[in-house]
């Protein structure tokens, strides 16, 4: 006769665990770390691109970039001025996980660096799934993927701690209810931190600036 | 995508639950999934029938059991089913609402022989 064993245990309990182990060691150093989520071609790394120059002399930043494939980002942000650029290819995997997270932190001396950005893979869905140990998740949306993506994504809408609206110097160019898309991410995740933005024109990009400088000083 | 890795996940539990418990055989897999927790069940038992050939999980089955959203105005306080279209609250219109189910995602319980 089968027994049955009662368990209730989490499925990603492992990958949370190591998150913390992650965010022990970044606290260690006394380091703010974000980790950037958005939709392939929402403007991470040109978010990074434009952000470093903007911090240089305030901040020591180090930049961490998972794709699918290639060193791309990598080496652009390490072109804008990153003190340290690791390229994570998660070779097919859709988002960053604590394990892989973990392997980029061990190359890295983070008491070098005041500022850890973490950029995962472009996708809206399974990144919000796996905590990586970060301080803050930054979602980057941006005007021209349309007004209905916090209605279609709230798993990653809800659970982040800023959102940057990138490309708002496309509003007069689409069809884009910033009210619409605004009540969607207020339903989830009322009050959240925003930064309208084009990183084109570099409108809005001091605020953003000011917030990154503002919690790697209490860091 | 990442059923794979969560695949290997559930193994793994549920092999240290049988070998604390000195089971022979798993027999079958209870798992607890909601909608908001952007799993596939279907992929999940592909990757199963993979990864837990040559264990003492071979034969098990695997159990879903889904557990729908619904979410909670923090204004009038009325649990709703989101829609696709729709978050905000049936009732009064509100936004900023509560998860209060469907982000479930754990293995319950083990049938073990």
């Amino acid at each position: 006769m089968p027994t049955n064993i009662p368990i209730v245990e989490n499925i990603l309990n492992a990958n949370d665990r190591l998150a913390e182990e992650n965010r022990a060691r970044i606290d260690a150093a006394g380091v703010f770390s974000i980790n950037i989520l958005a939709s392939p071609g929402a403007g991470k790394t040109s978010l990074i691109e434009q952000t470093l120059p903007l911090l240089k002399g305030k901040l020591r930043v180090a930049a961490i970039d998972g794709d699918i494939a290639t060193s791309i980002d990598a080496d652009r942000a390490a072109a804008a001025g990153a003190g340290a650029a690791i390229q994570i290819n998660t070779g097919g995997d859709c988002h960053l996980d604590a394990v892989m997270l973990r392997g980029a932190l061990e190359q890295l001396d983070l008491t070098q660096f005041d500022l850890l950005i973490v950029e995962n893979v472009g996708n809206l869905v399974c990144p919000a799934n796996f905590k990586l140990g970060t301080h803050k998740t930054v979602l980057v949306a941006s005007v021209p993927e349309g007004d209905d993506k916090p209605y279609k994504y709230p798993g990653t809408y809800r659970g982040v701690d800023a959102l940057v609206i990138n490309k708002i110097d496309l509003l007069p160019y689409v069809n884009f209810r910033m009210d619409y898309f605004q009540q969607g991410v207020q339903v989830l995740n009322p009050g959240v931190t925003t930064f309208p933005l084009s990183c084109r024109t570099g409108e809005g990009l001091d605020a953003w600036v000011e917030w990154l400088i503002a919690n790697s000083r209490k860091a | 995508m990442h059923e794979l890795s969560v695949t290997q996940s559930l193994l793994k539990i549920a092999l240290d639950h049988a070998e604390k418990a000195n089971a022979q055989r798993i027999t079958d897999l209870h798992i607890v999934m909601g909608e908001l927790s952007s799993m596939v069940d279907d992929s999940i038992q592909f990757y199963w029938e993979l990864i837990a050939r040559d264990t003492i999980a071979e034969k098990a089955a695997l159990h879903f059991r889904r557990v729908p959203a619904e979410l909670q105005c923090m204004t009038c306080f009325h649990k709703y089913h989101p829609t696709d279209q729709e978050l905000v609250c049936p009732q009064c219109g509100g936004v900023g609402a509560k998860i209060i189910a469907g982000e479930e995602f754990a293995l319950e319980s083990i049938d073990v022989e």
